[in-house]
């Protein structure tokens, strides 16, 4: 006897639930596709919100704490909303040796903000990252995605100044 | 296919635009990248279309063609983010050249950078330029036909190339990642053909035990003894990873390799796939390396299309397909059994070895794991046999070695150097010592399991065993060099944050010793410690090593241990009156 597994409804009719359940249907549904999926929900909404969670739970058959498990396990998981804009401080070993700390705390002064924090107006996320590999332009900020390299505290703080 | 065959194809690949004699190189590399390469890549295009295309009837005529011919229908040869349609070919008194993107030359804190070199040729052969601007292009392009622009100029004579040996990275900055036809053109694939055609599996373990690689993920285990294993194992269904989830900070040698020449992994992992017997295979690379992450699904798209992966790969019965797999950053995935976990879609949290994966890997079948460099390495030993690279090196490490070298040096980026290579080689000739006239303090390798060398240490050989007895590791090649400023406690410091939130929380000893190794830090560089501190963090140290489940929690007190051992003043420094 076969039992037919039924798939929970799309959340809601937004169009980016479709691109996650492409994901889900290219893996053929399989459980190990999980943070293939989680990876597909952050890059559409943003982050990983509890309807998102229950939704791909109930559709690859596992349990809601599993999925929730792994969501916390890996940094790049995100259960709350990005402000408009994200600014990334390197902490690696060669952005640390040459002054990274200074930024984050430069940072953390003026808008009032912990490193995974974003302010409360929505404006600004400050994130840290472990090495984005740009060692050669130590101290780097990554600022709205955009790489900038041999930052002081002055420079990035200017950049942010200028951020709508 | 046969050799002969694939031979065919280079020459014809080789030869696709007869009229073209040289080749502007634009590195586009991630750290090239961040510093502009683009920009310069988009005005070196403009520049080539300005140049007035010579009169009719003139013997170099004019351009037809667009940034690369390689008759592919979905861009190739055009390079992300760039925006490069568009003619690109052009006569520049009397030569014609075409602009390339292509991989990491090495030199990142020179980026851009820009190669004008004949067609074909390998990098030491070019004239570099540094530090490139758009407005630079014309007089570049001016000069394929004439004297170099002296301002721009970086020899490649200077030590920091002439030093270099280019086994893994020799394609690196000379081809366009994205280009299939420019793999082939130099040769690539023939090492897979001629091991599917020519040898048999065992014949292929043989040669890589011959050779003496060793994993060049940090571990340093035998290849040869860890592909014969798996291929030992009985059972239908086995595995092929490839671990890219480079987590140590301040490395960046994977990320190059798969930026810079994609297709050499790949067929690194089908001849292993060949060996053991396996049909699929997984990238595991992070998710921080969108450039790499892309570059690598374009070579598996195109490698698969034109018959190197997928389905009887080279007209013979061997099948293997590859898949990637992204991180999701976490630091402790780099461990074997918890990238398998994560593979599987688990939290990646490591699980108590034996079982090896050799014997029980990805789902419950025999899995070969080896780094983005250990793979590098197998299309040239199949080339030029086992006995060719077991000749380069020491005696117990084969071969050479990439690093990335970074922290307070001249020159920052990536070199590859012979094993044996002596530290200070490494920093004064190829690093070009230390910036603004302040002195050598140490230099730090293997990144959070690792340790700090200080001077009087730097006339040692690099290699495993060499590194080992200083109590550090080779690792997986990061190298910050450090100068007089830098404080020690500080270092270990931050190495002991940063695994103690790396720290996966599965064992005791590593979840809470971390912890408390980190506190003790602290109060250490607060000045709030004293001598019964020091000697609780030496202690905690040897429990931690000992008792851990993986390698992060094993190795997670090095950078303490071994700034203890040759920085102990400087921690007894801060401490407090007993």
């Amino acid at each position: 006897m076969t039992l037919l597994q039924t798939r929970p409804p799309l959340p809601s009719d937004d169009k980016r639930w479709k691109l996650v359940n492409a994901t889900m249907r290219r893996n053929g549904y399989a459980g190990h596709a999980l943070i293939e999926t989680l990876h597909s929900v952050q890059d559409a909404f943003g982050f990983l919100d509890e309807t998102a969670m229950r939704f791909v739970a109930g559709s690859l058959d596992l349990s809601l704490s599993k999925v929730y498990g792994v969501a916390t396990f890996y940094h790049l998981f995100l259960l709350k909303p990005k402000g408009r804009h994200a600014c990334v401080v390197c902490t690696g070993t060669a952005c640390y040796i040459k002054g990274a700390r200074g930024l984050v705390e430069a940072i953390q002064e003026r808008y009032a903000v912990r490193p995974g924090e974003t302010t409360p107006d929505g404006r600004l996320s400050l994130l840290t990252a472990r090495c984005v590999g740009s060692c050669g332009l130590a101290p780097a900020v990554v600022l709205d995605g955009a790489m900038q390299g041999n930052q002081t505290a002055g420079q990035v703080l200017a950049k942010l100044e200028r951020l709508d | 296919m046969n050799l002969d065959d694939l031979a065919d194809k280079a020459e014809e690949y080789r030869n696709q635009d007869p009229d073209i004699t040289h080749e502007a190189r634009v590195c586009m590399a991630a750290s090239c990248q961040s510093s502009g390469a683009p920009e310069v890549m988009a005005a070196l295009h403009r520049a080539l279309t300005a140049i007035p295309p010579p009169a009719p009837g003139e013997r170099q005529g004019d351009v037809e063609g667009d940034a690369e011919r390689d008759g592919d229908s979905e861009g190739d040869g055009t390079m992300a983010g760039a925006g490069l349609a568009g003619p690109a070919d052009r006569v520049t008194r009397g030569h014609r050249c075409k602009v390339k993107g292509v991989g990491c030359m090495g030199l990142c804190s020179a980026g851009p950078l820009v190669a004008v070199a004949e067609k074909g040729a390998e990098l030491m052969a070019s004239t570099l330029y540094r530090e490139v601007r758009p407005e630079d292009a014309p007089a570049i392009l001016a000069s394929v036909a004439g004297p170099p622009v002296a301002r721009l100029h970086c020899p490649t004579d200077q030590p920091f190339f002439a030093r270099q040996q280019r086994i893994v990275l020799e394609n690196a900055g000379v081809i366009d990642p994205d280009s299939f036809k420019g793999y082939v053109a130099v040769g690539g694939y023939a090492p897979l053909v001629q091991a599917l055609t020519e040898m048999t599996p065992a014949e292929v373990l043989r040669e890589i035990t011959l050779s003496g690689l060793r994993g060049r993920g940090g571990g340093g285990y035998p290849t040869g003894l860890k592909w014969s294993t798996v291929a030992k194992m009985p059972g239908e269904r086995k595995f092929v990873i490839c671990n890219a989830d480079e987590g140590d900070p301040g490395a960046f040698m994977d990320r190059a390799v798969l930026e810079s020449d994609p297709h050499r992994v790949l067929e690194g992992m089908a001849i292993a796939a060949y060996a053991i017997g396996a049909a699929k295979g997984y990238v595991y690379v992070r998710a921080e390396y969108p450039l790499a992450v892309e570059r690598l699904t374009t070579a598996i798209r195109k490698a698969k299309r034109a018959g190197f992966l997928g389905g009887k790969i080279a007209e013979t019965p061997f099948s293997f397909e590859v898949e990637i797999r992204l991180g999701a950053g976490a630091f402790v995935c780099g461990e074997e059994t918890a990238l398998m976990a994560s593979i599987e879609g688990n939290r990646g949290q490591p699980r108590p070895r034996p079982p090896y994966p050799a014997e029980s890997g990805l789902w419950g079948c025999p899995t070969l794991i080896n780094n983005v460099e250990t793979f590098a390495n197998i299309a040239p030993i199949v080339r030029h046999g086992g006995a060719w690279f077991a000749g380069i090196g020491t005696e117990k490490s084969k071969g050479t070695k990439v690093f990335a070298l970074a922290g307070t040096i001249e020159n920052t980026g990536l070199i590859e150097v012979p094993m044996g290579t002596r530290l200070r080689d490494i920093i004064t000739a190829i690093g070009g010592g230390i910036p603004g006239g302040r002195a050598f303090k140490a230099v730090q390798t293997g990144g959070p399991s690792g340790g700090c060398i200080p001077a009087e240490h730097l006339d040692i050989p690099v290699d495993y065993d060499g590194l080992k007895t200083l109590g550090t590791i080779m690792g997986s090649g990061g190298m910050i060099v450090m100068d007089e400023t830098a404080d020690m406690v500080d270092v270990a410091r931050y190495f002991m944050e940063f695994c103690m939130s790396e720290s996966c929380g599965k064992c005791v000893p590593c979840r809470a010793g971390t912890q408390q190794l980190h506190a003790l830090l602290d109060k250490i560089a607060k000045g709030e410690a004293r001598h019964q501190d020091l000697a609780l963090l030496e202690e905690l140290c040897e429990v931690v090593q000992a008792t851990s489940l993986c390698g992060l929690g094993q190795t997670a007190p090095n950078p303490v241990l071994s700034t203890l051992r040759f920085f102990r003043d400087e921690y007894e420094a801060k401490l407090c009156a007993p």
